[in-house]
């Protein structure tokens, strides 16, 4: 389960320093257990989705819960990996290795959900 | 070879049941419908853990938040927030809705063992609840990757090590709604909550229980402020140890009747009679016996309140106030509509455990209305109960009238060791009350109807009158009895009448055979007298002739 590649860099908690917030500042947390394909999917679709779409007006912060278990209750975390986004409100989650881009932009309300979907 | 290990619920009667509680180390599956008490079992089970055994547990709750929970079984006596601050259970509530998650590619339900494990490191846990875990269904959709880890999630709380409870809803001609107990194949129990004639019974069963033996049977179940309590099976068998000593029954003529000076101990006694009898007064003269010899009683009353049965008793001289006071009796008052059969038996149980009564009352049986076969089975064990217990156990049964034996008496009759029938003859303008016994197992009683009388000072045997006219009692009896006297007095005048006739006729005889005497002896004398005279005479004419010849000899 555990990741044996510690020389990855993505086992720290910020990737990113949080900038002051302020409106259309996006605030994302991405939960994450070890250093999985998965978690790797997952880190480096976030990145190309946030440059893509949100590029100057992002940060995130990848929590590693094999090393802070603790917070996974916190935020409700049930499934992994787990996008949150905190700010702007509401709290809003999006689940899996964030492959489906459509899906995430929706999820993150960044793109409106479409009528087709509805 | 080792048996399987298990982990004790705390839970009264379902160690019992189930042999030592679920199997260790291993999860077990606690379903069933809405309100059955699926939650409240699986908090028992980690409260009485942590506070019983030492063992820590995590309550991992897909449903309620953890302050809704801790204040839903505080009525149970239960302080979670207590056993929380002292390390000794960890609440963990998992939430999740579906409109505020979307889902973008693969996923796992790591995140879950995350926290699992966070919790069970936290307070060394050997206990876990999950609460219920097909929450999680309605949450997620991809309902594939789901049951995929829950299978492995089932295993890894194996590898753990730790005893789990897997609460689930019961579906539609299934036993989950989702299918789960096809992974947790160990052990699983059914809960049921079912309304007959409007009334509730919660019901308990082991469905399965790999590599232990188990009661197989539904157990009632009742949850109240002292938590739950599964009515215990320990009686199935017959096994049950017997005693020669007897008790009292309170009516010393019955003692005499029964031929060894009371009931067995531990033996089960009905009574049996129509309204007005006085079936509960035979109840409350045993129950007074035997607080006067410092055993402890315990009446369930299901037709009148305490304080009633008190005073109505005070009339026949039966005083129960002292004895409630003294702590050796205590009367336990419901109404049979209250509580369903197997409700009321799991509180008599309760009632019996908490007591520890040596004798009991049950007024009446009759007063439960139900199918047949169910208060049947209700009594059967009430009765192995208390057999299992040593203790003598009396219940008073409600006879229709005209009946000599209703259908419940007939149902109940098998496993009453002693059965004492009342009833009511009526003649003449009144009503006398006769007793019987029916059967006596293992005593050579009396086989004779007697009638009895409740007086102030108790109950009383009065021989009753049993005749070529058949029973008379009352002042039939009395009638009947003075006319035997009156037929013995003349009887006895008759005797004395011949005897004073003989005596005359004998008087007379003799009489006559002393006139006949007299008679003989007169005759005798007289001819004695004749006698005497002839020789006299012939003296005489000797003389006369020696003269005569003389006077002629010497003239010639």
């Amino acid at each position: 389960m555990m990741s044996n590649s510690p020389t990855d860099v993505n086992g720290t908690k910020r990737t990113t320093p949080i900038r002051e917030s302020h409106d259309g500042e996006f605030n994302l947390r991405l939960y994450v257990a070890g250093q999985t394909p998965k978690s790797l999917t997952a880190i480096a679709n976030l990145k190309t989705l946030c440059e893509d779409h949100l590029a100057g007006r992002y940060n995130i912060e990848v929590i590693d819960l094999l090393v802070t278990p603790q917070l996974a209750a916190g935020d409700q975390i049930v499934a992994l990996p787990t996008l949150v986004r905190r700010l702007p409100p509401p709290l809003k989650r999006v689940i899996g290795d964030l492959s489906n881009t459509e899906r995430v932009l929706v999820g993150l309300d960044i793109r409106p959900r479409s009528p087709v979907l509805k | 070879m080792q048996a399987l290990e298990k982990s004790a619920t705390g839970i009264a009667g379902l160690d019992e049941l189930t042999f030592g509680g679920l199997p260790a180390g291993r999860p077990s599956l606690i379903c069933g419908g809405a309100g059955c008490g699926k939650t409240i079992f699986a908090i028992s089970y980690l409260v009485n853990g942590a506070v019983k055994f030492g063992e820590g547990g995590v309550f991992m709750s897909f449903e309620e938040r953890a302050a809704d929970l801790e204040a839903n079984v505080a009525s149970l006596g239960y302080d979670l927030s207590d056993l929380v601050a002292k390390k000794q259970l960890a609440i963990d509530h998992v939430h999740i809705e579906r409109s505020e998650i979307e889902e973008s590619g693969d996923y796992d339900l790591e995140g879950l063992f995350v926290r699992l494990a966070h919790a069970i490191d936290s307070v060394g846990a050997k206990r876990v609840v999950l609460d219920t875990i097909e929450a999680l269904f309605s949450g997620l959709t991809d309902t594939v990757v789901l049951r995929a880890e829950i299978r492995r999630l089932f295993s890894w709380l194996k590898d753990r090590g730790v005893t789990a409870i897997i609460t689930a809803e019961r579906g539609e001609g299934t036993l989950t709604r989702y299918g789960i107990e096809e992974y947790v194949s160990d052990c699983v129990i059914l809960l049921d909550n079912r309304v007959t004639e409007q009334v509730t019974t919660r019901l308990l069963r082991v469905i399965k229980y790999r590599g232990s033996a188990h009661g197989t049977n539904e157990y009632p179940f009742l949850i109240d402020a002292d938590g739950i309590n599964v009515l215990p099976i320990t009686s199935a068998g017959l096994g049950h140890p017997i005693s020669d000593e007897t008790i009292s029954t309170g009516i010393a003529d019955l003692d005499d009747m029964l031929g060894v000076k009371g009931y067995f101990v531990g033996s089960s006694v009905l009574i049996s009679g129509l309204a007005g009898t006085g079936k509960s007064t035979f109840g409350a003269s045993f129950v007074n016996a035997a607080c006067e010899r410092g055993k402890r009683a315990l009446f369930f009353a299901f037709e009148e309140s305490p304080d009633q049965i008190a005073r109505n008793m005070k009339s026949v001289g039966i005083l129960l106030k002292r004895h409630v006071e003294a702590g050796l009796l205590a009367f336990e008052a419901a109404r049979p509509s209250l509580y369903g059969f197997e409700m009321h038996l799991a509180r008599m149980n309760r009632d019996i455990e908490r007591f520890k009564p040596d004798v009991i009352v049950v007024d009446p049986i009759s007063a439960f209305r139900g199918p047949e076969f169910e208060i049947h089975a209700t009594l059967v064990r009430l009765a192995d109960i208390c057999k299992s217990k040593g203790i003598t156990a009396l219940f008073t049964s409600l006879s229709s009238s005209g009946e000599a034996m209703s259908d419940s008496d007939r149902g109940v009759s098998s496993m009453m060791d002693t059965w004492l029938s009342l009833s009511d003859v009526e003649a003449n303008g009144e009503r006398n009350r006769v007793l019987y016994l029916l059967k006596s197992r293992g005593m050579d009683h009396s086989k004779q109807l007697r009638e009895y009388r409740l007086t102030r000072e108790g109950v009383h045997l009065v021989d009753a009158y049993v005749g070529p006219a058949g029973v008379l009692t009352g002042t039939a009896r009395l009638v009947q009895e003075a006319h035997e006297r009156n037929a013995a007095l003349e009887r006895q005048q008759a005797t004395e009448r011949r005897r004073r006739e003989l005596a005359r006729k004998r008087e007379s005889a003799e009489r006559e055979i002393a006139e006949k005497r007299q008679a003989l002896d007169m005759e005798e004398e007289d001819l004695r007298r004749l006698i005497e005279q002839e020789e006299a005479r012939e003296e005489v004419i000797g003389s006369e002739r020696s003269e005569l010849a003389t006077i002629r000899g010497a003239r010639q």
